[in-house]
């Protein structure tokens, strides 16, 4: 046994792995209970910059992910766009990936559409699309919108849309939400959007669990809050859908917590594996003394 | 037959059984992606401004739509996303079968990726950056009539450098004309290194020092002591110090500076634990959602958000 445990083949690992994520996935659907939340500091941090906010403040959401992390911060976009609707904010999406803006259209029609008919394009909220640049694109529309974006992600001439008429760089948001996969995310828009207007533009931000020890030192002076990984979009998603959408609130808004029953028995297999590798690493050693 | 064949063809007949009972022999089904017909600016009296476009609905929306009446056309079977629904859980297939060990499946899937993202940035980079920021800048009528009807741009000829750069970066294709993509490159790179310094230094070193040069008597809103804030500013400060000296290589790390080092190794080391554990959390995040994906979208084994039950 201690030679199979020794030598152990990691596809079994991967075996493992595959049924401790797979099952509670089954059984979370099926049931539809979730775990309970008990949010963070950070993820109060979040939901109260945007709770400031009066109704009809102009917000920019920066959807700088890709399908690839769609697993993790796809909660995230959910929330803070159902957030934004409900507190009847003005909706400005637009994205540093090649991909956002498909990731925007997805949460249009999704939160947008179905919960929000009332709201119209170009005059409650407005997509207008990517940019290639990375960087370079923030470090321009902090100052001039219109040298990047002349028209939306539709091709409509920006200055034909209603809503763009009092918007003519990011310092006119109230507030910008970044949903950030790497780079360009998050650190270029502290770097080049926060730390140079700290007085007129404030961040606020989702990330993926690799990025956000990255992102921690920038807490709270640059980055007052930060949503990490699943973790924090099922914090923030408790906070909003407790506030804003009653006792009996849409599945799609407990993705995130959904997510976490799999996380739960994922991570304890990891500690178990963790603690079985350092039992076999001690043994052998005596092993060896003797 | 070799064992692992064996092994191999049995899960494949198996799997292949399951989804033909589960397609043909069961009533729910699974896989299927249905649209539903919107009509846009249906009043409008120009046939070319009317059409329709088909927006995602639920199986449930098309099931009781059929319900109430078979002859309804505004929800349909969509054969085409019915195919993506496939084609993304067979390809999810392919990716993970690496974890057993390289295939001829992985092989196709990881082409296809890089080859559809290759594609997929030349043609956004076209139609984001060279219509609308250059060619729409240079010759906005042209670009107006042919391409961008909404763009509504005066002529600026301070675009012509962009071209020349971006010609002059093409030549990197040509054998004998390669050296004179090094300048539009000298001039990428110069601006690049530019930019980042001063983002760096800003963002980072000189709003990091002053952000860590904060009182460890911390108080509360009645000026009160706290103890908490002023712990977690008292660990701060000390792991910032720790770790300063434990990079601190122009003095031998013995005596005090030895130990100060050993600390600052500490600190490190907890940070390094903590960004794994939430490396960790991603990545099971990332293949739940795919496992979330075969269970839901395309076996129709779980419905947490409620897509396919009828009557709720």
């Amino acid at each position: 046994m201690f030679e199979f445990f020794k030598n152990l083949d990691r596809r079994w690992i991967f075996l493992l792995m595959f049924i401790s994520v797979s099952i509670p996935i089954y059984i979370v659907g099926k049931t539809g209970k979730t775990f309970p939340e008990v949010p963070t500091i950070l993820s109060e941090e979040t939901f109260r910059a945007i709770e400031e906010l009066d109704k009809g403040d102009p917000v920019l959401l920066s959807f700088d992910f890709d399908p690839a992390s769609e697993g993790e911060l796809g909660p995230m976009a959910t929330a803070f766009t159902y957030h934004c609707a409900s507190k009847g904010l003005k909706l400005y999406f637009m994205a540093l990936w090649p991909v956002g803006p498909q990731m925007i259209d997805d949460v249009i029609e999704k939160v947008i559409k179905p919960d929000f008919p009332h709201l119209e394009y170009g005059i409650d909220y407005v997509n207008i699309g990517f940019k290639p640049g990375n960087e370079g694109v923030i470090k321009v529309i902090v100052t001039d919108l219109r040298q990047l974006y002349t028209t939306d992600d539709k091709g409509t001439n920006i200055d034909h849309i209603p809503m763009m008429a009092d918007i003519h760089s990011v310092q006119d948001f109230e507030l910008v939400m970044n949903i950030s996969a790497g780079y360009a995310g998050t650190k270029e828009w502290v770097q080049y959007a926060v730390t140079p207007y700290p007085d007129k533009i404030k961040l606020v931000a989702g990330c993926t669990g690799v990025q956000a020890p990255l992102l921690y030192p920038y807490i709270p002076d640059q980055l007052p809050g930060l949503l990490g990984a699943i973790k924090g979009a099922a914090e923030y998603e408790k906070l909003v859908v407790d506030k804003y959408a009653g006792e009996t609130p849409d599945p799609k808004y407990l993705e995130g917590r959904r997510r976490m029953g799999p996380q739960l028995v994922a991570h304890l297999l990891i500690i178990l594996l963790i603690i079985l590798a350092n039992v076999i690493y001690f043994v052998e050693k005596r092993r060896e003394v003797r | 037959m070799k064992r692992e064949t064996v092994i191999w063809v049995t899960l494949l007949v198996i799997g292949g059984l399951f989804l033909m009972g589960r397609l043909f022999f069961t009533n729910q089904g699974m896989g299927k992606a249905y649209v539903q017909a919107v009509e846009i600016n249906p009043d409008d009296p120009v046939p070319e401004h009317r059409w329709i476009r088909y927006e995602n609905a639920d199986p449930k929306e098309y099931k009781q739509a059929i319900t109430e009446n078979p002859n309804q056309t505004e929800f349909q079977l969509s054969i085409s996303r019915t195919i993506g629904i496939w084609v993304a859980a067979f390809f999810t297939l392919f990716i993970l079968s690496f974890l057993y060990r390289d295939n001829p499946f992985y092989k196709i899937a990881e082409s296809v990726v890089v080859g559809v993202s290759a594609a997929y940035w030349m043609v956004v980079g076209f139609w984001t950056t060279i219509i609308p920021n250059l060619l729409g800048k240079l010759f906005p009528v042209w670009i107006n009539n042919w391409a961008m009807p909404g763009l509504e741009a005066n002529r600026e000829l301070m675009y012509i450098f962009p071209l020349i750069l971006g010609i002059m970066l093409l030549m990197r294709l040509s054998p004998k004309g390669a050296w004179i993509s090094r300048w539009p490159l000298a001039f990428i790179i110069g601006t690049t290194a530019g930019i980042r310094l001063i983002g760096f230094l800003h963002a980072d070193f000189l709003s990091q020092i002053r952000n860590t040069i904060i009182t460890v008597w911390a108080t509360g809103l009645t000026g009160a002591f706290d103890f908490w804030g002023s712990l977690r500013s008292l660990v701060l400060v000390i792991g910032v110090l720790t770790a300063i000296v434990y990079f601190f290589f122009s003095i031998e790390h013995k005596g005090v500076v030895g130990k100060t080092a050993k600390l600052g190794i500490w600190f490190l080391m907890i940070t390094f634990g903590a960004a794994f554990g939430y490396t960790v959390m991603g990545r099971i995040a990332l293949l739940a959602i795919r496992m979330e994906f075969l269970m839901d979208d395309w076996l129709w084994l779980i419905d947490p958000a409620l897509k396919r039950t009828f009557g709720m």
